[in-house]
């Protein structure tokens, strides 16, 4: 019996997440007495697959098919499925990431196993199994029994510590035999953007809403996110606007983010908004209006003009790094 | 060829949520009930599509799972302009239980594309798309943010980390769908609230399906502590916090 973990890769290589991942599911295992298998898909090499085992997997599992030219959820899961009967996975764990959401659902039916989706602390009760999770985006939380024999859970990207631990893990190389039917997508374009901070990924975002007046007003919200290493975002009317990318647009509608420093800078705090960004763990708010309902979210604020105020922030974090 | 939008009934996205029977229920007094935003921005990219001739779509249904209820969501979208409807009558319990009789009607009258939102925005599960497109056995595709009709094939633009992928698949197929997929939602025109009176709204009894997960008890958010604030002319001092006291720069 065991706890199977799958890791997406990305040009072989893994991320924070992927180790988040793996120390979920380690602590997970300790509670139920199982093993920790941890399972890739395509070609990783061994120097990063063996960093997984620093995080306490037992196992790790390296498939591969020369034929996998592309990301099919139901290919992935006839694959993930086809391991966690193989290895009787009592729980099977992925991130709740584009992959993780596309996977999770078919697994869960192709395993008869019930589904506690975007978890982000350890179960509260093995027996019976229940796991905590956000609904009515962030306006509540429930407490989810999971009936069936074998789970599935989905992880929330940057809720649950990284682990480190004196383990290493044995690699077991398999070219997995596929079954073509069920690979039925075909990509005839990618459009990618590389060497950008991923806003998913990002551990600070500095974010701007419709009280920045203009997107001609962003060169100090850039600046201030340069210098902190962060990734930008913004509210859906800035969106809409066409201000910036669609790919900003954070809240109940666009993405839903976690960072540790969340910057609001000109945004009201509509319920919407908070949805994607209340699991930050700090959010800055910067407003004109002091009753705005962001600075009920907020840990700091500062009530002024956004024109006025982020020059000063830039220039007092030039001198913080000595610039 | 035919469409059909998987459509889920959802409190109003600003409604306070409230909880009774010892924070077991929601507290269902005054709550507005809509079309889940995703699957109205689902429903008007399908009406879309049919407007086009070339796409040659004959019909968009829309499908959902719920008591009699939820039917004023369902001429909701009747008057938005879907040609007919089906509830499954039967107390949503459960994504598992939900897609299970979804996938048993696409089974029954087959459909050449189905669409659902990523989420709905009571119990974000993420769940019920790709668990009907496995009941079924159809592909899927997932985080799809524009969908169109070429020569018959449907192309798919899907959102990957830092980017976008195009992709076809054959159908049928399940799109699970995201922001991007239409620019606002299409609002039913007077006209169309009149003749969705006279459209098909059809009932059917839910087959056996076991749910799989229970919700046991709510939680209401724990209130944040006191915002700090900053005097505006002394940012400096709002970097030193996040520092020393915070430790997050
Ligand atoms: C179904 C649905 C889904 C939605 N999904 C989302 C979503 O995903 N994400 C999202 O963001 N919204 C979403 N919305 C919209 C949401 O309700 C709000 O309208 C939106 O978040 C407001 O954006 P904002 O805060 O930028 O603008 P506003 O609400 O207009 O707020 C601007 C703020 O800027 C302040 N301000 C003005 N001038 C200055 C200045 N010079 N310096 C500093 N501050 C200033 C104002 O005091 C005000 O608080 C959704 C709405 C619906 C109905």
């Amino acid at each position: 019996m065991s706890v199977l973990i799958f890791v997406e890769n990305w040009d072989g290589k893994f991320k924070k997440l992927s180790f988040e991942l793996v120390s979920y599911g380690s602590k997970l295992a300790e509670m139920l007495g199982k093993e920790v298998i941890v399972l890739s898909i395509g070609k990783v090499d061994n120097s990063e697959l063996e960093k997984l085992g620093k995080f306490g997997a037992n196992r790790i599992i390296s498939a591969f098919n020369d034929s996998i030219n592309c990301f099919d959820s139901r290919l992935f899961t006839s694959i993930i499925a086809g391991f966690a009967k193989q290895e009787g996975a009592e729980v099977v764990i992925l991130s709740n990431n584009n992959t993780g959401k596309a996977i999770a659902p078919r697994l869960s039916v192709n395993l008869k196993a019930g589904l506690g989706a975007g978890v982000g602390k350890l179960p509260t009760g093995i027996s019976p199994f229940v796991v905590y999770k956000k609904v009515f985006s962030g306006n509540a939380f429930a407490n989810l029994t999971i009936k069936s024999a074998i789970k599935v859970l989905t992880l929330a990207q940057n809720s649950f510590v990284l682990i480190e631990t004196e383990n290493s893990a044995t690699i077991l190389e398999v070219n997995v035999p596929i079954d073509q039917t069920m690979m039925q997508n075909r990509v005839i374009e990618v459009n990618k953007q590389s060497g950008k901070i991923l806003l998913t990924d990002a551990d600070i975002v500095v974010s701007g809403g419709r009280g920045m007046k203009s997107g001609d007003n962003w060169t100090p919200l850039l600046e201030i996110a340069e210098l902190l290493g962060a990734a930008t975002a913004c509210s859906r009317p800035v969106s809409d606007e066409g201000w910036r990318p669609h790919e900003e647009h954070t809240g109940q509608t666009g993405k839903i983010i976690a960072p540790n420093l969340y910057f609001a800078i000109g945004i009201s705090g509509a319920t919407q908004h908070l949805a994607g960004v209340s699991s930050s763990k700090y959010i800055v708010a910067i407003n004109t209006d002091k009753d705005a309902p962001i600075f009920s979210a907020a840990q700091y604020g500062i009530v002024g003009d956004a024109g006025k105020v982020l020059p000063k922030i830039v220039e007092a974090l030039r001198q913080q790094k000595g610039k | 060829m035919k469409i059909l939008v998987c459509i889920s009934n959802v409190p109003d996205t600003t409604t306070k949520v409230k909880f009774v029977d010892s924070l077991r229920k929601l507290d269902t007094q005054g709550i507005q009930w809509v079309i889940n935003p995703w699957d109205e921005l689902s429903l008007t990219r399908a009406l879309e599509l049919k407007d086009d001739p070339l796409n040659q779509v004959q019909s968009v249904t829309v499908a959902h799972v719920g008591l009699v209820g939820a039917e004023p969501t369902i001429r909701k979208a009747l008057a938005i302009g879907a040609d007919d409807a089906i509830r499954i009558n039967a107390e949503p319990t459960d994504a598992y239980f939900v897609a299970a009789q979804l996938a048993r009607v696409i089974q029954e009258n087959s459909y050449n594309l189905i669409l659902c939102g990523i989420e709905s925005s009571d119990y974000n599960g993420s769940m019920v798309g790709g668990m009907v497109a496995e009941f079924c056995e159809y592909p899927s595709i997932s985080s799809v943010s524009a969908v169109k009709i070429e020569n018959g094939q449907f192309i798919f633009t899907r959102e990957i980390d830092g980017g976008k992928e195009v992709v076809t698949i054959p159908a049928p197929v399940v799109a699970i769908i995201q922001k991007g997929i239409a620019k606002e939602p299409r609002i039913a025109a007077m006209r169309g609230i009149m003749m969705a009176r006279s459209k098909p709204l059809k009932v059917v009894e839910p087959s056996v399906a076991e749910p799989l997960t229970e919700i046991v008890a709510f939680e209401l958010p724990k209130p944040r502590a006191a915002c700090k604030f900053v005097d505006p002319e002394n940012p400096a001092q709002l970097i030193n916090l996040l520092q020393n006291e915070a430790k997050i720069i």
